[in-house]
């Protein structure tokens, strides 16, 4: 039991979170998108029902464009826990060739993750669902409950929450409505990776340096995960020691330059980063409000 | 800023500190949490970029950085200037993690002012030395003592703005002192400062060389506000059980309080068995034993029965079982809170029905005075009595925070309506014990044929209640059925006739018809009930009452102008003259329901066939036999 204070307390937040879900929910989900947060919170709901596996199945909305590495995590890791994992892909958006090129980055992010997120839920009648999100991301995060009220159309109303007061949670429904759960609500990011460090848990490799071949567009490393990427004229792929400290669509994600190949390099490096971590989320700048708008129609 | 974290550093042997910051709207409170973020290098570049941009466009200061900003999340609270909602900020020090909840000054707010109280060991009280204590700042220090905060740094900010002059201090800390007398804080501390210049933010200002007491920061590093839960008698809520096997039977939950080891006897509270702990399971190696706010998972040396919300503890410190108790209620809501009606109450885990039998008075904020009221409105901090459904575990608040806070949850919108702490138990309850029939409701609605039902009838006035209900009575006469009458205008001449038509009075008629029915069902009747019954709740307290499938709600759906047009009685007119007051339909809500067993839209056809069409209705339901 090697835990400092802050993260036993922080951990046994969310491992009552978790359980409270399982005890009033008829149908739970967990949201899992492959990053650090959704395997820190994969991690917690192994230790909650343990020596029972967690009693819901993992939902990875696949938008066609995340990293190889983090498929084949996400796999590897569903078989290695055990776990029933469904993916959903938005087949509608695809058809009609949605793609983060073909669209702006925030109509193809509503189509491809929002939308397809809400067929998911409406499919499966999950009436809640884990997401990962911490407070400390994001702005609007940072006033939204822990036991976050969706309507029958997954809508958030930010001014009309339910006050949660000690951890009396309110998780009463009416049919069709759902719940978000956000059991890392209280994390930082530091805690995220100290935690990650003490209890070792696996991570996609993309958050270490490698050598990655990347190109350089509006002042972001992108990375050339596969051929899909349009080159634009004269743009060579060079190799550059890069690592993620958020992993998303690969076309809309930035890397930094790091050299940092190691937990113990990325958290001194985070010590000393003078940016937050959604700078490399190229979906987040449309407006400055754009994630409040985005939860408001269903987003996680 | 070049980056230097330097500060996210934690020292991980201190426990983290959960404060809030509560005041007056424009008392400058997301200006401070700003700041001191700011000062400790915790926005970053790109975050202090959109705060520039956002300055320019909705800032209240110039060209400067507007804090505020920063905190206020949403684009309601940008635009307007203000703060709306609680927003939780993260930050550590070289000595201590913080979490702060930065909460709205806003009257219509308050609520969320508690909830950010509710989890808080700390009030940082803002107060604008300009205007001294108003009346939002003494409702804050309430709330925030009421809750439980035994801890107050009262930050007296805009200092700048009184030439940094220490009488303006010292008179606002008097009248402080004079105004907290009545309030349980165990501390107080009073800084002054000014939160858009920083002095005494992170470092001792200049400008007050008279002011001799440590900074903000320094003061948050250093507050020892443990609060011995850990000595606290042992409390522990079930929260889930844990099935996995046939042989394993465990027990999850957090331990709210105390300790708890390995071996030790407990007891549960409200039944009263006992039994061992026998392992404390865990997914490395089993603990010996675990401290408050541990979440843990067990299980016990003997097979009892157990489930979510049962609270486990130590056999000689056994908390009261009550179903029935007096407790200061925060009322949330923009519905008041109406004495009879049932809300679900949610203590340890558990959702009941209960509802508020009395309230005794509210407070007076101001002058800590108490008034009679009938009711509580938003915002509104009243003491009452709380019957619930059945008995449970409870401490008083001041004892127990866990067990002895409840939420109160509108049946029909699931909002959050209330927020309780408790008092103390209510004995009186304790030697009137539920008398076990030998006879059943089954076989006294056997010898009659038929299945007992309540044929709730609902509607606007002169809507056809009285004439359709009796009409069904009398086919009901003609094939034998056992029926009984409870109308609307008899009820009032006799049970209930001390009764009047406020909200109030409307809940208790309804909920004392609720029970008569309940009790003519019990005999096996049919039992026919013609009242307006304008408020959902009600209605829905009354389906409760009685079995599955024994309600049929009957909604005679009559347009107003219909109903005006027939007036049977001549009240439309008088209530449309204003003689008659909270008149249902004219100057009083007629909550429309949502899902009754049978929606007659009454226009055109004759009552005759509408009557038939009900008596339909309970063959198919078997309520009578066709």
């Amino acid at each position: 039991m090697g835990l400092p204070p802050h993260l036993r307390s922080l951990e046994s937040e969310a491992v009552y979170i978790l359980r409270e879900v399982v005890a009033e929910f008829k149908n739970p989900v967990m949201l899992y998108s492959i990053g650090k947060d959704s395997s820190v919170m994969l991690h917690l709901a192994m230790k909650a029902f343990y020596p029972a596996k967690p009693p819901f199945p993992l939902l990875h909305v696949d938008t066609t464009w995340k990293f190889r590495e983090m498929i084949a995590f996400r796999d590897e890791t569903a078989a290695r826990l055990g776990m029933d994992l469904i993916v959903h892909v938005n087949e509608e958006g695809l058809a009609r060739g949605v793609s983060p090129f073909t669209f702006g980055s925030s109509a193809y992010t509503q189509v491809m993750k929002t939308e397809g997120l809400r067929q998911a839920l409406d499919r499966y009648k999950f009436d809640a669902a884990f997401g990962g999100a911490r407070r400390d991301e994001e702005r609007s995060r940072a006033k939204e409950r822990i036991f976050s009220h969706r309507t029958t159309a997954h809508a958030w109303d930010p001014k009309n929450q339910r006050p949660e007061l000690w951890r009396a949670f309110n998780t009463r429904i009416r049919p069709g409505e759902s719940m978000r759960v956000f059991p890392l609500s209280n994390w930082t990011e530091r805690d995220v990776w100290d935690y990650v460090a003490a209890e070792k848990i696996p991570v996609v490799p993309l958050y270490f340096a490698r050598k990655r071949p990347v190109v350089r567009r509006d002042g972001a490393h992108i990375m050339v995960d596969d051929a899909r990427l349009p080159l634009h004229p004269g743009e060579v792929a060079e190799m550059r020691s890069i690592r993620f400290r958020t992993l998303g669509c690969y076309p809309l994600t930035g890397a930094i330059e790091s050299e940092a190949d190691t937990l113990e390099a990325i958290i001194e490096e985070m010590r000393l980063s003078s940016t937050s971590e959604r700078q490399g989320r190229l979906i987040d700048f449309d407006e400055a409000a754009s994630m409040e708008k985005k939860k408001r129609e269903g987003y996680f | 800023m070049s980056g230097e974290h330097a500060s996210v550093e934690t020292k991980p042997s201190l426990p983290t500190l959960r404060f809030l910051t509560c005041g007056s709207v424009d008392d400058g409170k997301s200006t401070l949490v700003g700041r001191l973020l700011y000062e400790r290098k915790l926005i970053f570049d790109d975050q202090l970029a959109t705060l520039e941009r956002d300055s320019r466009k909705h800032g209240a200061v110039g060209e400067e950085i507007d804090f505020a900003l920063l905190v206020d999340g949403l684009e309601a609270e940008r635009e307007q200037g203000i703060t709306i909602d609680v927003a939780y900020r993260y930050f550590a020090t070289e000595a201590r993690a913080f979490i702060v909840a930065d909460s709205p000054g806003h009257e219509q707010y308050t609520r969320n002012m508690a909830t950010g109280a509710s989890n808080a060991d700390l009030a940082i009280l803002l107060v604008d030395a300009r205007k001294g204590l108003l009346t939002q700042t003494r409702r804050h220090a309430t709330i925030a003592s009421l809750l439980g905060i035994r801890h107050v740094v009262l930050a007296i900010n805009k200092m700048d703005l009184v030439d940094y002059e220490q009488s303006v201090f010292d008179g606002i800390v008097a009248d402080f002192t004079h105004a907290a007398k009545s309030l349980q804080f165990a501390s107080v501390a009073a800084i002054p400062l000014s939160a858009r210049y920083g002095d005494n933010v992170i470092s001792q200002s200049d400008n007050m060389p008279w002011y001799s007491g440590p900074h903000l920061l320094a003061y948050l590093e250093t507050v020892d506000v443990e609060n011995a839960v850990s000595e606290q008698p042992m409390r522990f809520p079930v929260q889930w059980v844990n099935r996995m096997h046939s042989d394993f039977r465990g027990y999850a939950g957090m331990l709210v309080s105390g300790r708890l080891n390995v071996g030790d006897e407990i007891i549960v509270a409200a039944s009263g068995r006992t039994s061992r702990v026998e392992r404390i399971v865990a997914m490395d190696d089993d603990p010996t034993g675990a401290a408050a706010f541990e979440s843990i998972v067990l299980t016990l040396a003997d097979e009892i029965d157990i489930s979510r919300g049962d609270v486990l503890c130590h056999p000689k410190q056994r908390p009261d079982v009550a179903d029935q108790f007096a407790a200061h209620i925060i009322w949330m809501s923009d519905e008041k809170l109406l004495p009879g009606r049932s809300y679900f109450i949610k203590i340890n885990g558990r959702s009941l029905a209960g509802s508020v039998t009395e309230i005794k008075y509210k407070l007076d904020v101001d002058n800590d005075a108490h008034i009679a009221t009938k009711t509580l409105s938003l915002n509104e901090i009243g003491f009452c009595n709380v019957a619930l459904g059945s008995s449970v575990a409870v401490d008083s608040y001041d004892a127990n925070r866990a067990t002895g806070g409840f939420i109160l949850i509108d049946r029909f919108t699931n909002m959050t309506a209330g927020a309780g702490m408790i008092a103390f138990p209510l004995r009186r309850a304790k030697n009137i014990h539920l008398q076990a029939q030998l006879v059943s409701k089954a076989a006294r609605s056997h010898i009659k044929h038929q299945q007992p039902a309540v044929l709730w009838f609902t509607g606007l006035s002169g809507a056809g209640k009285s004439t359709i209900a009796n009409l069904v009575e009398m086919k009901l006469l003609e094939r034998h059925a056992h029926t009984a009458m409870l109308d609307g205008d008899n009820i009032r001449h006799g049970l209930n006739r001390d009764l009047g038509f406020t909200d109030v009075d409307r809940v208790e008629n309804i909920r004392r018809i609720g029970e008569v029915a309940k009790l003519m069902v019990d005999t096996g009747l049919i039992v026919l009930c013609a009242f307006i019954s304008p408020f959902r709740a009600e209605r829905q307290m009354a389906r409760s009452l009685v079995g599955e499938g024994e309600f049929i709600e009957i909604f005679l759906d009559t347009p107003l102008e219909v109903c005006i047009s027939r007036d049977p009685k001549g009240l439309y007119k008088k209530a449309l003259a204003g003689e008659i007051k909270n008149f249902t339909g004219v100057d009083q809500a007629y909550e429309l329901p949502t899902s009754p067993e049978l929606h007659i839209r009454f226009m055109n056809e004759k009552p005759e066939e509408i009557a038939d069409k009900i008596i339909r209705e309970l063959e198919t339901r078997n309520v009578i036999h066709g």
